[in-house]
């Protein structure tokens, strides 16, 4: 087992074939209230980030809200520029490979089903518009392979000429998924794509992405905050706190033997089907810190149970073994003093 | 599914496919027709500037004379209605023994023509600033604010006065000053819902796909706007219409001899206290117009997007 997180530069994967998706110190920086006097106060959105993705695995970043999930997956996405850090797609680099044969390759779909689907458009025109930019087929082919899709999602045909707002939330988070399969990218990002839905809809779209990353041999970058659908759906997982990866490995040793106090506090965090046992409690203090104004020293200090006095001022080393990554004092044994 | 509604589903249907209800909601286009049918006031608005507009197309086979054609032996003739009204010339004659009916159908055409093509002109010149400032947002969108900004500064009138009285009152220069002249709504408005629109991920997943800024615009934004437009162009015709008249009220717009509404109540208002309803016919008829356009405005914003009002 190769790793799947690794430290900058990461090695091209031994057997040859290359990564699907790498991010090597990736990193994007916003400026808050920029005006023409004054460029503004810096917000680390993503701050490091080095990930790499291999064919066929699904890799699920966790974090709380806003903590750079979002920003990282529209960075992989090209849909915004990083500030540092390189992008590479099957082992090229994303400044390299022209847009269009990008989107051919990754695909998103989306948080909210409500903000993705154009409501002027019928759900037939949404899912033939990828094949329209990309000119593949002729106009009866186009529509044959919308009706496939349309099949293959789950969504009944009678539906192709229907406008967004008929459908509910799961039929719509369907048609998001065929419109990102239509044109048969390897990669797809999902950025939360079932936190909109319903607790009974969820499990059915998570159902039909995993039957389909079977059928189509898809890669997945599963982006979510809850992790009992991480633990689901993922070969690995990355936590992120404050655009920070500060655990990662296999999602079978980080979610049954959390070692960074954040992912234990995470974990602590997942509810429970008893409504007895209340709210867990889950240890984390005060409320989540500013991003402009990141702590010193480790970034999770001022909510961390464990703390040492050096978490305050000295930011952590990012320890690499084998597949696993952490950045905590409490797991640096090299720095013993 | 249960076994029950696969009873009740049509036989139609193959077995094995997915089909959750057989009965599906009414699309958003009949919905709006219904609405549309419900809504009174865009009904009569509608209607009225149906009329005006069947008059004005019409206006050589409706009107009973020729709007040019002067007889002094017949001048200021009081309407049907007055002390020696006649049906001859049902809204009298005016102070040249022109009839005023035939007048006024021919100067529908003149406000019609001005009101319509100078809202075509301000939409196109607006939508494109507003959409494009919103799209791309940064120094694109500075320069684009700032031009908004020195438009609505400029005091209209006193332009519209200055740049027509040097123009000489050509119907198309009048067009072309009146559109640009008034883009500065539709700008505004297609910015800021344009702005909007960009965070939506329908915008992103367009992108991601590999569309070109200017399909995402066309193919994305501009059918979203597109109503927004339209609501925006009726008042902006009706605003054009007013300028009109008082332009050629004040002498700058249409010229003499062409029928336009407003030049009529200039005319009638050497004589308004003697024959008050030479003022008063074509300023009831302007009144009337812009209040159509108005209405049915109103109506077309109501039935199309409903869920953004009370």
């Amino acid at each position: 087992m190769t790793a799947a997180v690794l430290s900058a530069p990461a090695p091209q994967a031994a057997a040859g074939e290359p990564l699907a998706l790498e991010t090597r110190d990736l990193t994007k920086e916003f400026r808050i209230g920029r005006k023409w006097y004054s460029s503004g106060q810096p917000l680390r959105a993503v701050d490091g980030v080095s990930l790499s993705l291999r064919k066929g695995e699904v890799l699920a970043i966790v974090g709380e809200s806003g903590c750079g999930k979002t920003t990282l997956s529209r960075l992989m996405l090209g849909l915004q520029q990083p500030s540092a850090g390189e992008i590479f797609v099957g082992g090229e680099p994303l400044t390299n490979v022209d847009r269009k044969v990008f989107s051919r390759r990754v695909q998103p779909v989306f948080q909210d089903p409500y903000s993705s689907l154009n409501p002027r458009k019928t759900i037939g025109e949404i899912i033939r518009d990828p094949l329209q930019i990309h000119r593949i087929g002729t106009s009866a082919e186009q529509n044959a392979e919308v009706e496939a899709i349309m099949e293959r999602v789950g969504l009944a045909r009678r539906l192709i000429h229907s406008y967004p707002s008929q459908l509910s939330g799961g039929q719509r988070q369907r048609v998001a998924i065929a419109r990102a399969l239509v044109i048969k990218p390897e990669i797809i990002i999902c950025d939360e794509p079932t936190s909109a839905l319903d607790v009974s809809v969820q499990a059915q779209i998570l159902n039909l992405l995993q039957s389909l990353r079977e059928q189509m041999n898809l890669t997945y970058l599963f982006i979510s905050h809850d992790l009992s659908v991480v633990e689901y759906m993922s070969d690995y997982v990355a936590v992120m706190y404050l655009g920070r990866i500060v655990e990662a490995g296999p999602a079978a040793e980080v979610l049954r033997a959390p070692r960074h106090p954040y992912t234990r506090a995470l974990l602590s965090s997942i509810l429970t089907a008893d409504p007895g046992l209340g709210l867990p409690e889950v240890n984390l203090g005060r409320g989540f810190p500013d991003p402009l104004n990141p702590p010193n020293g480790c970034r999770f200090h001022p909510r961390c149970v464990d703390a040492l006095d050096k978490c305050a001022t000295v930011m952590p080393r990012r320890i690499v073994s084998g597949s696993e990554l952490i950045e905590c004092h409490l797991h640096d044994t090299a720095a013993t003093d | 599914m249960s076994s029950v509604s696969d009873a009740v589903s049509p036989p139609a249907l193959k077995p094995g496919r997915i089909d959750e209800f057989d009965t599906l909601a009414p699309s958003p286009k009949a919905l709006m027709r219904r609405r549309a049918r419900s809504h009174i006031g865009l009904i009569i608005g509608a209607s009225l500037l149906a009329f005006v507009v069947i008059v004005a197309i019409f206006a050589p086979l409706l009107a009973p004379y020729d709007p040019y054609a002067q007889d002094l032996t017949r001048r200021l003739v009081d309407p049907v209605w007055g002390p020696k009204g006649t049906w001859e010339n049902i809204f009298g004659t005016d102070a040249l023994g022109r009839d005023v009916l035939s007048r006024l159908m021919y100067g529908a055409r003149i406000s019609l023509l001005i009101g319509f093509t100078a809202a075509v002109i301000a939409g196109i010149i607006g939508a494109t600033l507003g959409i494009l400032g919103g799209y791309f947002g940064g120094r694109v969108d500075s320069f684009i604010v700032y031009l908004i900004n020195v438009k609505l500064a400029l005091p209209v009138i006193l332009i519209a006065l200055s740049v027509s009285s040097i123009s000489g009152g050509s119907i198309p220069a009048l067009i072309i000053l009146l559109g640009f002249l008034t883009w500065d709504r539709y700008a505004v408005v297609t910015r800021s819902m344009t702005q909007q629109m960009r965070e939506r991920e329908f915008i992103m997943s367009s992108l991601a796909a590999g569309a070109s800024h200017t399909r995402i615009i066309m193919r994305e934004i501009f059918p979203n706007l597109l109503n927004q437009i339209i609501v925006i162009a009726s008042l902006d015709m009706a605003l054009i219409i007013l300028i009109e008249a008082a332009l050629s009220f004040l002498g700058l717009g249409v010229r003499p001899p062409m029928p336009s509404w407003g030049l009529m109540v200039s005319e009638g208002r050497a004589v308004m206290f003697f024959k008050p309803y030479l003022i008063m016919i074509p300023g009831a008829a302007i009144f009337l117009l812009v209040i159509a356009i108005n209405m049915a405005g109103d109506g077309i914003r109501d039935v199309t997007s409903p869920e953004g009002r009370g």
